[in-house]
């Protein structure tokens, strides 16, 4: 019915996905988080025209969506839906850059169009590797890693708290987003007034529920730090995950792979042909 | 609208993730030594709080259409600058990593964007000066109203910049401010509105969190470690950004060296262990120059380059495609059994 319901509900299916029990899923998490940040580094890093160079790195979302059992088509749905930032501004590039760069047989592809579809395949690769991270890794897994990273403890600790309070909030703005809804005819009742009470109630409600948590917390012995069932531990296989994209990524960024494929194939063609 | 991982560069990125970084270690710290530890469950779930309120909308009067709030106003008036930021980092990266909404290396951008200029910038120098320690509610909403557009003025104004600085958009600065700002215009000021509506609300309920936030401890003088993080930020700004516009003229010395031998650099013996360790950095060397390794198409290309034989470059590309496609077929069908 609102606009939280499904964001919520959209909230809670990435959550639930995290919770899968594959190989990668019991990898320790410093490994996949390390490796998506080797990984976004080195896309970013790609030049303005460089299209063919950021193919490879397609392989590691793949990877990823493929053993992690993660649904193609929910992942391919969430992605499209923030892709427009990315082609709003990319979008004037064409308009923008119009020294043509590249001759295929009698068309003329300018720069402006190169560095547009860049940006597009730019903003996939980004985008879904930071879901894909979460879907395999689990937001408490995300802030253990980072924290053992180096993330300051308060800053963890407050995380934690806030992921775990936003499916509590989440649904109490919900029901006070329905109730309203039920109760208003027309633009009756939707300005500000009924605004500003409703946010100010929840943010009353909230900052007391505040207080009773930590009460409730000290008294079951909270003295700030999190306790989890699985130990991390960071062994053989999480090296070889970590290096091996290490690597891949590094060895993608720094040669020309599909030139190099592109040229072997058009020879080997010709040769026969 | 978050700042997005695909208009941005390593350098830029980088140098605002230090930055963030740095403020959220600082501001922790603060958090630590100097306020109640009731605070870290408050935070968060004012964090939660406001993810939840920024999913609920009004509709604005003479439009028809509805806003919604953004929040770091709000949060820095309730908290103080230190929690607030902290609070604003984690809605952050709860969305970034969840929704997408911003990237990851963008993180740092999006923080400081949406972070450190309300809570650092907007809250101390606007907010607290024209709301004085114990504001009546017209000087309340005017301090709010003119805290809210402005802060929305500057945050979009840091998107344009580090756009601009990254060099992947092909838009120039005048234009994309002239996009962004007049937009944001009208977001600051119904960001203005929703925060008056919501403040005045709690100011005539509970009045003594209000008059508890304004009275809260003055930023005052830091400690030695506020002035080495302002230096370690300053170099990092300085290296990342101002070293784009590094000239590429020979220094003193080299000049000199000109002056007197007639090439800038002086070459050293052929054989024995020089020679062996000039060819080892060569070699090793990952950032000659200062900048990444040219690739065989040429990496910085500002135009007029051409992209060698387009045919290989397509062919090439789309075998990777299908080949990074296929394994991921080969692997879901290796799974399933």
């Amino acid at each position: 019915m609102t606009g939280i319901d499904g964001t919520l509900l959209d909230f809670k299916s990435l959550d639930l996905l995290a919770d899968g029990d594959t190989a990668l899923h019991r990898l320790d998490p410093r490994a996949k988080v390390l490796a998506t940040v080797v990984f976004v580094i080195c896309v970013v890093s790609c030049g303005r025209y460089e299209l063919a160079a950021l193919f490879p790195f397609f392989l590691f979302p793949v990877f990823m969506i493929a053993l992690g059992n993660i649904p193609p088509l929910y992942l391919a749905k969430k992605i499209a839906v923030v892709i427009p930032f990315a082609v709003m501004v990319g979008m004037f590039n064409p308009l923008l850059d119009r020294q043509v760069m590249l001759h295929v047989g009698e068309l003329e592809v300018t720069g402006g169009w190169i560095s547009f579809a860049s940006i597009v395949v730019r903003a996939v690769l980004t985008v879904s590797s930071a879901l894909v991270l979460v879907a395999v890794t689990g937001f408490p897994g995300v802030c253990a890693a980072l924290e053992s990273l180096g993330m300051p403890q308060p800053f963890a600790v407050q995380l934690l708290f806030l992921y775990r309070y936003i499916f509590v909030l989440a649904e109490e703005g919900g029901q006070m987003a329905r109730a309203r809804e039920l109760r208003t005819f027309g633009a009756r009742g939707r300005g500000l007034r009924v605004y500003g009470s409703l946010i100010g109630h929840l943010l009353l409600r909230t900052w007391m529920r505040a207080e009773r948590i930590h009460m409730a917390m000290l008294a079951r012995g909270f003295s700030g730090t999190f306790h989890t069932r699985r130990r991390p531990c960071f062994g053989l296989r999480e090296v070889v995950f970590l290096l091996g994209w290490s690597i891949f990524f590094i060895t993608a960024r720094l040669v020309p792979v599909v030139h190099l494929l592109g040229t072997l194939v058009s020879r080997v063609v010709i040769s026969y042909s | 609208m978050h700042m997005a991982d695909a208009l941005l560069s390593p350098a830029v990125g980088g140098t605002m993730c230090a930055v963030s970084g740095g403020m959220i270690a600082f501001c922790s710290a603060k958090v630590r030594t100097g306020l109640d530890e009731r605070k870290v469950p408050l935070m968060g779930v004012l964090g939660a709080f406001l993810f939840a309120a920024q999913m609920i909308n009004f509709s604005i009067p003479a439009t028809g259409s509805s806003g919604h709030l953004g929040g770091g106003l709000l949060l820095s008036i309730l908290l103080g600058p230190y929690a607030a930021f902290l609070t604003i980092s984690s809605v952050l990266i709860v969305q970034a990593l969840f929704f997408a909404d911003g990237g990851l290396l963008a993180l740092g951008c999006n923080i400081f964007n949406m972070g450190f200029i309300p809570a650092f910038l907007v809250y101390p120098l606007l907010y607290k000066r024209i709301a004085g320690p114990a504001p009546g509610r017209k000087r309340l909403a005017t301090a709010i109203m003119i805290s809210a557009v402005i802060g929305l003025q500057l945050g979009p104004l840091g998107v344009v910049l580090e756009t601009v600085f990254s060099g992947i958009s092909a838009l120039p600065f005048s234009a994309f401010a002239l996009l962004m700002q007049p937009i944001h215009l009208a977001i600051g000021v119904v960001e203005g509105v929703a925060t008056v509506a919501i403040v005045t609300f709690v100011h005539k309920a509970r009045p003594e969190i209000i008059h508890e936030a304004l009275a809260g401890r003055p930023m005052g003088k830091g400690p030695l470690r506020t002035v080495l993080v302002s230096f370690l930020v300053a170099a990092i700004l300085t290296g990342g950004i101002l070293s784009g516009f590094a000239s590429k003229k020979p220094d003193g010395l080299e000049w000199a060296i000109a002056g007197i031998t007639g090439a800038e650099v002086l070459k050293g013996p052929d054989q024995g262990l020089h020679a062996v360790m000039t060819a080892l950095q060569k070699r090793t060397a990952f950032l000659p120059d200062y900048s990444f390794k040219t690739t065989e198409n040429g990496t910085k290309a500002n135009g007029g380059h051409s992209l060698g034989t387009g045919i290989s470059g397509i062919v090439g590309g789309l075998m990777t495609l299908a080949i990074v496609f296929l394994s991921g077929f080969l692997l879901k069908r290796r799974d399933i059994h």
